[in-house]
């Protein structure tokens, strides 16, 4: 890890701490956002996380450029890396049907692994939870398996149902809210991700730790989700 | 207490100072583009220059009032008048109960800010107002709409509302404005001459341009790369994707973004291109970030 400062805005600037996308980058990421929300206190505007870089926001009417590299200086002082126990770990209930994931059965021909196969390894990793984005409480999730990689679809569908798991690259996600998107869908979770009604609730945030747990249609129906059949909407 | 929209044409929409601390979460700040002539019209009612207020996009909006109060306007002047006499912008006045308020069509500027006495009141999402269609956040009801013919406003009220004239001029809606930007750190991977045509040249503001981001048009920038991973983008920063034309990303920006950047406009010039018109032709002007920083401050200060 060789840590960089950016200057990317009047009051932002960029912690960049790795180059490349890796699993073992999460444990350095956890543990600096946790040290810079602490040095920086109430003169933090926003932090924002994601894959490789902190996004650092902060009051300018408390603080000067300078003021705030030391901040950061003085987070990364003698950093460690968090604990694997620290990040918070979730399972998650995913119903994987060609009727709600209409690239299921091509995934499982493309991929030689079939359906079984697909469902088998999807849900045998334990994803890590890069940087949540696009929409409120959506988050990346990687890295897939190698064999279930998967380009975004060339046209993006104007409407995803929410709940719609998906795979794009070595990415994997579950579209909190119906929003357009050109993910792969594999499956649905009934799981509540993002609830406005509870101000600010999200089931996860960066650095948590995500393993998919397949289920079959009557469970997924009895845990509240909306079993309708997926349809392609024309535009 | 309250205010009756009659018509709502265009995009009308609550906006307070933004939802801040929950970037990552995947939500966005939103908040008023123009947050100079949102914190003047709250300072001409004496609010908290955060306080909600209604902004009204390119007109096409009237409310009437259902009491009486006093109202504020600042930012684009939308041809508004109270019944039939107009309403310059940058200013507040008495409106009793049963007249009508009606912004027409941009005369100059695209955002007008319409202020109450102690701000609107709404039901809070994680702390703000501010509301965001994309996000389903925000607004009257909390669900993220814009508003509505029939919807109705109240406000909190609780403060001297003895009009106040603005003490300089504030943001004037320019015709060919010249928007200050703070150097990226991605700036050494556009060309040579990319750079110079960034800041040398005239651009137009396309006809896409909404509360995400403003479409610039004009030369084609070239940077060496062509995406990267993503990171946490700021308000103002002008992302270049691959066709080579600018984006500048506002206040419903999604948070984190893999496109090269220029670097970010400044909060003042983002205040600015919030009310350019599709067509208006603007300059990009680099800025130290010192310089930059003690103008930012000083905007604030006013407000003390």
């Amino acid at each position: 890890m060789k840590p960089r400062i950016e200057v990317v805005g009047v009051d932002s600037l960029l912690l960049r701490l790795f180059d490349q996308i890796d699993e073992d980058n999460m444990p350095w990421m956890l543990a600096a956002s946790q040290r810079v929300r602490e040095t920086f206190g109430a003169a933090l505007v926003d932090l924002v996380p994601s894959y490789t870089t902190l996004l650092v926001h902060y009051d300018l009417t408390q603080l000067d450029d300078l003021q705030a590299r030391q901040h950061l200086h003085q987070a990364l002082a003698g950093l460690q890396p968090a604990a694997a126990e620290t990040a918070r770990q979730h399972e998650i209930p995913v119903w994987y049907d060609a009727s709600v994931g209409p690239e299921l059965r091509a995934l499982g021909k493309r991929s030689g692994l079939g359906v079984a196969g697909v469902i088998e390894q999807h849900s045998a990793h334990i994803y890590q939870v890069f940087a949540l984005g696009f929409a409120p409480g959506f988050a990346f999730l990687g890295l897939v398996d190698e064999r279930l990689a998967s380009p975004r679809l060339a046209t993006p569908r104007k409407q995803v149902p929410a709940g719609s798991l998906g795979i794009a690259d070595r990415q994997t996600a579950i579209y909190p809210l119906v929003s357009p998107g050109g993910w792969n869908l594999i499956g649905r979770s009934p799981v509540r991700l993002f609830d406005r009604e509870l101000d600010g609730y999200s089931l996860w945030q960066p650095g948590d730790r995500v393993r998919f747990v397949p289920i079959e249609r009557a469970e997924f129906v009895r845990l509240g989700g909306d079993d309708s059949p997926f349809e392609e909407t024309t535009a | 207490m309250s205010l009756l929209i009659e018509r709502a044409g265009a995009l009308a929409s609550l906006q307070d100072g933004g939802r801040m601390g929950v970037r990552h979460l995947g939500v966005t700040q939103g908040g008023p583009v123009d947050w100079i002539s949102h914190g003047w019209a709250n300072w001409l009612l004496g609010n908290p220059v955060q306080a909600a207020t209604v902004e009204i996009t390119l007109g096409n909006f009237s409310i009437r009032a259902e009491t009486d109060t006093c109202l504020a306007i600042c930012g684009a002047d939308l041809g508004a008048a109270l019944d039939d006499e107009a309403i310059a912008p940058g200013r507040s006045f008495e409106v009793r109960k049963g007249q009508l308020l009606a912004f027409a069509h941009p005369k100059r500027g695209v955002r007008a800010y319409l202020a109450a006495p102690g701000g609107f009141q709404a039901t809070p999402v994680l702390g703000s107002y501010a509301t965001v269609r994309r996000e389903q956040l925000g607004g009257l009801a909390g669900d993220g709409q814009a508003l509505a013919e029939g919807d109705r406003l109240h406000w909190l009220g609780g403060v001297s509302a003895a009009p106040r004239e603005l003490p300089v001029q504030t943001v004037t809606p320019l015709s060919s404005p010249t928007l200050a930007v703070v150097l990226g750190a991605q700036i050494g991977d556009f060309s040579g001459q990319s750079l110079f045509d960034a800041f040398n040249s005239d651009w137009t503001v396309d006809q896409r341009a909404d509360r995400m981001g403003v479409r610039l048009l004009g030369p084609t920038l070239h940077s060496t790369r062509s995406s990267m991973i993503s990171e946490g983008v700021p308000l103002g920063a002008i992302q270049v994707p691959a066709d080579g034309q600018p984006i500048i990303l506002l206040n419903d920006r999604q948070t984190i973004g893999g496109y090269p950047r220029l670097g970010a406009l400044t909060p003042a010039a983002v205040a600015q291109l919030g009310q350019c018109l599709p067509g208006t032709s603007l300059r990009l002007k680099p800025i130290s970030l010192e310089a930059a920083q003690r103008a930012h401050r000083e905007l604030l200060a006013q407000w003390r």
